[in-house]
């Protein structure tokens, strides 16, 4: 058996480890301080399709859409073992909402074409909403698992898995090709390999290829056509994908493609210390609080 | 250009083997109160096989209208068929809200229907309210819209989120954040059976197997919790927090990072991604606050937030704050408890 896997992962600002530096003078976060980072659920999809190609082989194909940056995320899926990379990158997919980026998704693995299994992060750290995979498998026309924790197998077309429900767990079977949306839990993603690192940091985009040429325009020789050619050759091209080279509608994807709009963002400022009591923490001042509370029937 | 008529207030009722689960029932709560601003009427979406004797306990938490999807092949939830049905139902009845609980089921089911129909949807709201919108991009003011309020960005923004396309307008809702009202014993309503008819496509998917256990713990339930996070140190930490629970006849709980740490199980987390809980004595225990923390807790009657750190925003809304080690102040808390009583 060899399968067709695709990967779906994002370049998310690290909303977790959100230090002294990240936030401004008015106690609002600074987001362009915060560095970007491999979604961590992402992650744990991409480890998820790695294992599932050492027990049946195959080729894992990591998608990621984002500004041209985002092509780093794609050099680290290369270091831990993907195949192939894919960057969608335009202007015009800028301010998508889930609705708008699964659209731009799921014309990106049309283009790409056969796939058997696809997995999603259960969800991203910046926004938390864990809509994209299974939208992305509605706009595929493909079924989905979500919240997964293990895949069991796959066989005569088929892949079983255990997925999370309310209080416990199931273990679902579905027709191939499906989407999984894969949680944290589910294993522990591997450390990117040394060898890889030094095979793989030569991967670059088009747009990356023509800024080391400085965007020299040449003459007669095409050293950038040449180029692009060699690294094709040694598996060391990262391919760089716009809306229309998707053939995406523009109707559909960036913020013209998203029903969701954003009516206020209230920064959560943290705000000093007033209007509660303070107590010492000495035992008499814990043990008066402890009187009082009992007093008020608070603690009986 | 006519005026529409404005669709109704709908819920998606989860259940299962019979039992609805409670945040289908506090959205029912919530969706009467947004339907009677809206002056429209609020119905359930039921599915799942034998469930029509549910119907009576939704009209008395309610609701006008219960459309009842009933077939074996509905017994057990999977996507593809119970958004078929859905699907076929906002086509023919195009309802102007519509509530998901953001539940496993909710979070999966929820999307794929947003997806088909092409709605907005916004994930894990903490308020609703209705309001009028400004779409500057069309040139139009819409009034009458479900404001959809959630933390985003790791919780350092809260966003107020307005579908500007065509109803529904979709939102999940986490267990714990609305309010239940009491039924009204009695209340009648209406029932409005749906016809089920299950393509092969929609059935791609079997559950093989299922296991579920009774939460080992009723967070919701408790009157006085004390939580431990990540300020504790340590897993011998956390236990202290344990201990403290235990003296003081109450419930230990955690915040997200202490649960990550391994230090208790997901049932005892308290926040956005765990339970919302309203105690009459919460006891933050190194715990720093942040908004999705707050969120899960900011109700509790009395708060008493214990850190070392006095700029921690768990302070913000405490009522007693004790700035000092977390473990030094549960032993002496225990200490005082002990020998006052």
């Amino acid at each position: 058996m060899s399968l067709n896997i695709l990967v779906f992962a994002k370049q998310v600002p690290d909303t977790k480890n959100i230090t002294g530096k990240a936030m401004k003078e008015d106690g609002t976060v600074n987001r362009a301080a915060l560095p970007a980072i491999f979604n961590p659920e992402d992650l744990n999809a991409l480890e998820s399709a790695l294992q599932l190609r050492t027990r049946y082989g195959g080729k894992i194909t990591v998608v990621t859409m984002g500004p041209p940056a985002a092509a780093n995320l794609l050099r680290q899926a290369l270091y831990m073992g993907a195949d192939e990379a894919v960057l969608l990158t335009d202007r015009k997919f800028a301010g998508a909402d889930t609705l708008a980026t699964s659209y731009a998704l799921a014309c990106a693995a049309k283009k790409i074409g056969k796939f058997d299994v696809i997995f999603c992060g259960h969800q991203a750290i910046d926004g938390d909403t864990a809509q994209v995979g299974p939208q992305l498998a509605e706009k595929l026309n493909i079924p989905q698992i979500t919240f997964i924790e293990e895949i069991k197998d796959v066989k005569d077309g088929k892949l079983t898995a255990r997925g999370i429900i309310e209080g416990g767990y199931e273990i679902i079977e579905s027709k191939l090709p499906v989407l999984l949306t894969v949680l944290g839990t589910a294993n522990t993603p591997r450390p990117q390999g040394a060898r890889r690192i030094m095979q793989y940091k030569k991967a670059v985009t088009k747009s990356e290829l023509a800024a080391k040429h400085n965007g020299h325009v040449y003459e007669d020789a095409n050293p950038i056509a040449e180029e692009e050619k060699a690294l094709r050759a040694k598996n060391l091209w990262i391919h760089e994908w716009s809306a229309s080279d998707v053939d995406a509608d523009p109707a559909r994807i960036g913020l013209a493609g998203s029903p969701t709009k954003v009516k206020a963002i209230q920064s959560v400022v943290l705000t000093g210390n007033k209007g509660f009591v303070s107590v010492p923490a000495t035992e008499a001042g814990v043990a008066g609080l402890v009187q009082e509370l009992v007093k008020e029937h608070i603690l009986s | 250009m006519s005026k529409k008529k404005m669709g109704n207030v709908w819920i998606f009722i989860e259940q299962d083997g019979g039992k609805i689960a409670d945040v289908s029932l506090e959205l029912v709560c919530k969706g009467t109160e947004l339907a009677k601003e809206l002056g429209v009427k609020t119905e359930a979406v039921l599915l799942g096989s034998d469930i029509s004797g549910l119907a009576p306990k939704l009209h008395e938490f309610g609701c006008d209208n219960v459309f009842v999807a009933d077939d074996p092949g509905l017994r057990f939830f999977t996507a593809l068929p119970y958004t078929s049905v859905i699907v076929e139902l906002i086509k023919a009845h195009k309802p102007n809200i519509f509530m998901f609980g953001a539940s496993p089921v909710g979070r999966s089911l929820a999307p794929r229907i947003a997806s088909t129909v092409l709605a907005g949807l916004t994930a894990d709201c903490t308020e609703l309210k209705i309001d009028s919108f400004e779409d500057k991009a069309a040139n139009q003011v819409l009034p009458n819209k479900l404001m959809q309020i959630r933390p985003a960005f790791g919780g350092n923004i809260i966003a107020t989120i307005v579908n500007s396309w065509e109803d529904p307008q979709m939102v999940t809702v986490r267990e714990g954040v609305m309010k239940m009202h009491a039924p009204v014993p009695g209340r009648k309503g209406e029932v409005t059976k749906v016809a089920v008819k299950l393509s092969v496509e929609d059935q791609v998917i079997q559950v093989l197997e299922r296991f579920k256990e009774a939460k080992s713990v009723n967070l919701k339930g408790a009157q006085i919790i004390v939580a431990g996070g990540y300020g504790m140190g340590g897993k011998d930490g956390f236990d202290l927090c344990v201990k403290l629970a235990e003296a003081l006849g109450g419930t230990v709980a955690a915040s997200r990072a202490s649960v990550d740490a391994g230090w208790i199980g997901h049932d005892y987390q308290v926040g956005q991604t765990g339970v919302t809980v309203r105690p009459r004595l919460y006891i933050a225990c190194g715990i720093s606050g942040s908004v999705q923390h707050r969120a899960g807790m900011a109700e509790s009657s009395k708060i008493i937030a214990i850190n070392s750190d006095p700029n921690a925003p768990i302070f913000s809304i405490a009522d007693y704050g004790i700035v000092g080690d977390a473990k030094d102040v549960i032993n002496k808390m225990i200490q005082a408890y002990k020998g006052g009583s």
